[in-house]
């Protein structure tokens, strides 16, 4: 049986809080004597990780996710659990698995900003050792891939968010990691660029079988780039799987958009007891259970005089928001 | 995390060149805002104050202009720079690079230090073309010993403050902590006033903390002035040594302290 490259065994993790209440008196208090707490923000958790695959983590704001990205990456320090990522401890630090590794965040950047991308990205090659020949070799093929050879030599403060982003991302992986931990990596970036840069994810995946975790919220990145997903509600894992299991069941229903010949069956059909989802003069959708389709087609087509019906799944954006809201897992 | 090679130092010093050279109007205004010792020469010598410690103006001339030189070679403002990135969390990305963000900083202050030269080299010439019997050419021997000492005097300088912006990782305000040592770097360290000219008493103790090796020793080499070069450059390696660990201490018990705020 194939190991995993990232082991994760009861992990979690606490912070130190202050607090202060609001007013003179809160303030005075506040600086003679700080109220702190611990806060645990991620909770015994436990999963594993193989080699290639690109799992996405789904949470809410302030649900775990980003913390257990960093301290897989090894820029915070677990409170407690064991864990191992390429055979390292990531809080170590050690140089092998630094440059096997790399973070990128959609809301930082690691570029100069006052000097052209290309200079960050020598001094990357220099701090990762890689010699210049082969170098240049690796941009030109990422700038290729990630179309932002015109945009090489212009100061970074210059570019649009998504050349700016592709540039982080050609930065970020220069040196080749094998793990890469994307923290959002879309935010902000128009829908033509999104695509992109998951095309290029893609691309990136299958051309050198690296593994990446991802964080985002929006739901095109999870459901185009990840077949398994975590689920992190306040720091505990609510599910592990895959992504196609998940919406399955937490969503044992499909839609059925139901087209009626007349007004008076659209009415009719409305006041049966069905749950109505929308609904447009002669238009009706409902919602029904997977396992019950079959009988109340055949009941609704029997009553009712019907020109057309369409049977769908609920859309995926909508399921992911349920588990992003109401953890419904 | 310290693996740092010749590759990297030039690209890093290179790249950083490129960087504040970006920023030269602003470093020339820095340059030019570094002259207190020669504010001070003119309080001094108008006074008529060099007579009660037996030097002569020419020679306090060339003490101050010296001072100048050193202050302008060794500046540092690690702290602040850290700090903003660390409460930032702008330092994430550096922290799971193969090399310590240090030198990062590091590479900074010394590329910011030749976009310097230029303008202290400016400074330095209409200052000699208003006192013309100031002008001296040191010694090729004792010039590079004055430029060691004014490197080993930022390296003190930029280790004190690197072991404050490490404090960052406990108190999110270490730079108000480098402010407490202003005051006795600004008064201490020669920059108002040679060592030499302080009360006995004073300078007793004053020799063995690292202040007067900051600018006094480093402007005394080069202006010709009597000073124990030997010991001098023992006590500025004794602190780097003491400093060094210390700061890697501190580094690595931080960085366990780090949370990422900001990112």
């Amino acid at each position: 049986m194939e190991e995993n490259i990232i082991q994760v065994e009861n992990l979690s993790k606490s912070f130190d809080i202050s607090s202060k209440k609001p007013g003179l008196k809160g303030t005075l208090k506040h600086f003679f004597k700080r109220e702190t707490k611990s806060i645990e923000v991620i909770k015994n958790i436990n999963f594993g990780i193989k080699k290639g695959e690109i799992v996405g983590f789904l949470g809410a704001n302030g649900a775990g996710k980003t913390t257990i990205l960093k301290i897989l990456c090894g820029l915070i320090y677990p409170s407690q659990g064991k864990l191992s990522v390429a055979g390292n401890l990531p809080y170590k630090r050690r140089s092998n698995f630094l440059k096997n590794i790399t973070l990128i965040m959609g809301q930082k950047q690691q570029l100069i900003w006052d000097l052209p991308p290309i200079e960050s990205f020598y001094l990357n090659a220099a701090i990762y050792d890689i010699e210049k020949f082969e170098a240049k070799k690796r941009i030109k093929k990422l700038s290729d891939m990630l179309e932002i050879e015109d945009e090489l030599y212009i100061p970074v403060r210059k570019l649009s968010l998504g050349q700016r982003m592709k540039s982080e991302l050609l930065a970020a992986l220069i040196h080749k990691p094998n793990i890469l931990f994307l923290d959002e990596p879309t935010l902000g970036l128009d829908i033509n660029a999104q695509r992109n840069l998951r095309k290029f994810l893609q691309i990136y995946n299958k051309e050198t079988d690296a593994t990446i975790c991802l964080t985002s919220h929006y739901m095109k990145d999870i459901t185009s780039l990840c077949k398994r997903v975590i689920c992190i509600h306040e720091g505990c894992l609510t599910y592990d799987g895959k992504l196609e299991k998940l919406l399955k069941k937490i969503s044992p229903v499909k839609d059925i958009l139901i087209i009626c010949k007349t007004e008076k069956d659209a009415i009719e059909l409305r006041n049966s007891g069905f749950i109505i989802k929308n609904q447009n003069q002669k238009e009706i959708t409902i919602t029904i259970k997977k396992n019950s389709i079959k009988s109340t087609l055949k009941n609704i087509l029997n009553k009712f005089e019907i020109e057309d019906l369409y049977i769908n799944e609920p859309p995926v954006d909508e399921i992911i928001g349920n588990i992003l809201v109401k953890n419904k897992v | 995390m310290f693996n740092l090679n010749k590759n990297k130092l030039i690209t890093l010093l290179k790249v950083q060149y490129s960087n504040m050279l970006e920023y030269r109007v602003e470093i020339a205004l820095w340059a030019i805002s570094g002259i207190i010792p020669l504010f001070m020469l003119n309080i001094w010598t108008n006074n008529n104050l060099n007579e009660s410690i037996n030097l002569s103006n020419l020679m306090l001339s060339r003490y101050f202009l010296s001072a100048f030189f050193v202050r302008q070679f060794s500046v540092v403002w690690v702290v602040f720079t850290f700090e903003e990135d660390a409460l930032l969390g702008k330092i994430s990305p550096y922290l799971i690079q193969p090399l310590n963000p240090f030198f990062r900083y590091f590479a900074q202050h010394i590329a910011e230090q030749i976009t310097r030269f230029p303008f202290a080299i400016l400074i330095a010439l209409i200052f000699f073309l208003i006192n013309p019997e100031s002008v001296w050419i040191p010694s090729f021997s004792l010039f590079l010993l004055a430029c060691l000492s004014t490197f080993f005097s930022f390296l003190i300088q930029f280790l004190i403050q690197s072991i404050i912006a490490c404090l960052c990782f406990w108190t999110e305000k270490a730079s108000s902590i480098e402010r407490l040592l202003f005051i006795p770097t600004l008064f201490l360290s020669g920059l108002l006033a040679p060592v030499i000219s302080f009360p006995e008493y004073v300078k007793s103790w004053i020799y063995i903390t690292p202040f007067p090796y900051l600018i006094d020793f480093p402007a005394n080499i080069l202006s010709g002035n009597n000073t124990n070069i030997i010991p001098g450059f023992f006590m500025q390696i004794f602190w780097i040594s003491l400093l060094f660990p210390i700061f890697k201490r501190t580094w690595s018990l931080g960085t366990k302290k780090y949370t990422a705020m900001g990112s």
